[in-house]
């Protein structure tokens, strides 16, 4: 008995937080646009029941999808907005994870408050300091103009480098928290036995350190990937009109279009190109479970 | 678009509210209003009003789609208010709770009409044109001192653009205003719904677009005042703020504002009560308040657009009634034109190509 409840609390979180929404969006994508409140009509009304909605099912949302190039670009260019996010929130994040966990006992929760101390601040906020840094007149660009290292103001908010930056700058805490947990937990001694084996300092790094935090990396990877492909606060507010995301994709079918359906059959779509690194990440926590019982 | 949901969410709430006090949400255009007006409301009435702004028909249609939106008052421009209209967004004004009704302007609500038929679901707030924002001094140092800056061939011909780049160009990111403007400088219908028509801007945009800094549809009021940029493509009252603004901060900032000589689009922002407002009735003061006269003219003085009001026009300023800008005489008039809106297969090829021009893809 206590074993299903085990089992069912977890799937019973999905089922309300999850797939619900995932079919209420479903049914949406698979209606008709329509100047009315909402705007679109329905296929599927309890009344007609399954058989009706089936034989009406048609897939043109999703077709139309496919026919014009904007939405497979810009799925292509969230990706690789967020890959390259993710490699650069690694490159800066495990240093820092691996400064805080070899630094002394007493100095690590004063670090771990300086990691989570913004997030007290809005995110909304944080976002549009970076404006304010990155702009032409920007702090930056004064700094800059001031050491002498260049001439002219360089041209960075709305392009895509002020999105790296402010896609990276949001999610290195992710990054840093599940490093720091795996490092944190490594036993020391296990660096000592490498070294007195003959191996130098940078070997048992790469042989004993980085091993040993992979679940750390997979998990902080996963945590920035995720949200980043779908991110839409960050481009819009940093990025150009020729930084193209999928989010901004979903807003344009959302609100200028004013189709719902078909809008409804991007998120899908997104929703099921997530479930691919989603299901992977599960994996990887489940085989993390598993190896400390 | 981009940061518009941001700016719309910039609230606005006045007095202090109590759990049982009477409320009334008003949805407004962002710097749209003298906001002593909206205090001078609260101590006639005794409502808390909560006062939210945005920057965007688009945002403020797809809230009104989506019901529920709690708002008493909201204002869309004409050509969406129809669209909304037939999708059943509003209810019908009840004239009798609105005792200033017989300001409104006849010549106003006869064109006003073609959105909203016998004006049954609206009052006009302001009407204005979309036309040329210009940094005077820097434009002609640039162009010479005859640039066409009464002309839509200031920012959609390459050859002025290229060298106007320097200095930043804004357009407004609002395809249902920019498509008729370019229209009009080929010669063609502006209110064309004929896609193939529609898909020959696209070309003129395209020319010009590396030299655009930006589409938006608000922060040029405040980049035209400081001088960052020098030409904004942009709505005529919003254009005189940052004529006031420069003025104000005796930046040495001279803006004009002109409707394109080829011909310019006239636009009415209509203010009209959801179907499911919370407060119909406070809604109904609200709307008898923006009749009154007086309060009418406060706004049109504080914002520099026209009004449909007509008895209010003799306490407008003489900068306000006497600039053709704002009131356009019987010559500029002819050139104005009305758009109404695209069926929906119409607006996705149009919200398309304005993807297409903005992104590149």
């Amino acid at each position: 008995m206590r074993k299903f409840a085990l089992i069912a609390i977890p799937y019973l979180w999905l089922l309300a937080l999850f797939l619900v929404p995932f079919l209420i969006v479903l049914k949406i994508s698979l209606s008709d646009i329509a100047l009315a409140i909402p705007p679109y009509v329905p296929k599927w009304d309890w009344a007609t029941g399954f058989r009706a909605f089936f034989s009406q099912l048609d897939f043109e949302n999703f077709i139309f999808l496919t026919e014009d190039d904007l939405y497979w670009k810009a799925y292509l260019s969230s990706f690789q907005i967020a890959a390259i996010s993710t490699i650069f929130t690694l490159l800066i994040g495990y240093p820092i994870a691996y400064g805080m966990a070899r630094a002394p006992g007493e100095w690590r929760p004063t670090l771990m408050m300086l990691i989570i101390l913004p997030f007290w601040t809005s995110f909304l906020i944080r976002v549009y300091a970076w404006m304010g840094i990155l702009s032409q007149e920007g702090l930056l660009n004064q700094f800059l103009l001031w050491t002498g290292i260049i001439a002219t103001p360089l041209t960075i908010l709305n392009t895509n480098t002020a999105v790296y930056i402010g896609i990276v700058y949001t999610y290195l805490p992710f990054m840093i928290l599940p490093i720091y947990a795996a490092l944190d937990r490594m036993d020391g001694s296990l660096i000592e036995a490498a070294e007195d084996l003959g191996c130098s300092r940078l070997m048992a790094f790469w042989l004993v350190t980085i091993p040993l935090s992979k679940n750390g990396i997979i998990a902080g990877s996963f945590l920035v990937f995720i949200p980043a492909l779908g991110e839409f606060v960050i481009p819009s507010l940093l990025g150009g009109s020729g930084t193209l995301m999928i989010g901004k994709v979903l807003w344009e079918e959302f609100f200028s279009n004013r189709d719902w359906p078909v809008a409804s059959a991007v998120a899908v779509i997104l929703l099921l190109l997530l479930i691919i690194p989603i299901v992977l990440f599960q994996r990887n926590q489940q085989k993390q479970a598993e190896a400390e019982q | 678009m981009k940061t518009k949901i941001l700016t719309a969410t910039a609230i606005l709430a006045l007095g202090v509210s109590t759990a049982f006090a009477e409320q009334v949400r008003v949805y407004n255009w962002s710097d749209y209003i003298d906001e002593d007006l909206l205090t001078k409301f609260e101590e006639e009435t005794g409502i808390d009003l909560i006062y939210d702004v945005f920057d965007s028909n688009e945002v403020l249609e797809t809230k009104m789609l989506a019901g529920g939106s709690g708002y008493d008052v909201v204002v869309p421009s004409g050509t969406f208010l129809s669209r909304q209209i037939t999708a059943g967004a509003f209810q019908k004004l009840d004239f009798s709770q609105l005792s200033n009704a017989g300001n409104l302007w006849d010549v106003i609500k006869e064109r006003t009409e073609q959105y909203d038929p016998e004006n049954a679901y609206s009052i006009n707030y302001m009407w204005g044109t979309t036309g040329l924002g210009v940094n005077v001094g820097k434009v002609t140092e640039i162009l010479g001192a005859d640039a066409p800056i009464d002309s839509l061939a200031l920012v959609l011909d390459p050859a002025n653009m290229e060298k106007l780049a320097s200095c930043g160009v804004h357009f407004l990111d609002a395809p249902g205003e920019m498509i008729p403007a370019v229209l009009a400088y080929l010669g063609e219908d502006p209110d064309s719904h004929d896609p193939d028509v529609i898909a020959k801007t696209q070309a003129v945009l395209d020319a010009v677009r590396p030299y655009i800094l930006k589409f938006h549809s608000s922060e040029y009021i405040n980049a035209l005042a400081n001088g960052d940029i020098c030409v904004a493509f942009g709505w005529s009252g919003d254009i005189l703020q940052a004529r006031d603004r420069a003025d104000e901060a005796d930046n040495g900032v001279e803006i004009a504002y002109n409707a394109a000589s080829e011909g310019a689009l006239m636009w009415f922002d209509q203010m009209a009560i959801p179907v499911d407002a919370p407060n119909p009735s406070g809604a109904h003061k609200f709307l008898n308040f923006i009749l009154d006269a007086t309060n009418m003219a406060a706004a049109s003085n504080y914002v520099y657009y026209a009004n449909g009001n007509l008895a209010s026009q003799p306490m407008l300023e003489e900068d306000v009634i006497g600039d053709p800008a704002i009131y356009p005489n019987a010559d500029t008039i002819k050139n104005l034109y009305t758009t109404t809106s695209y069926p929906i297969k119409v607006q996705r090829k149009v919200t398309r190509l304005w993807t297409k021009i903005k992104s590149g893809t």
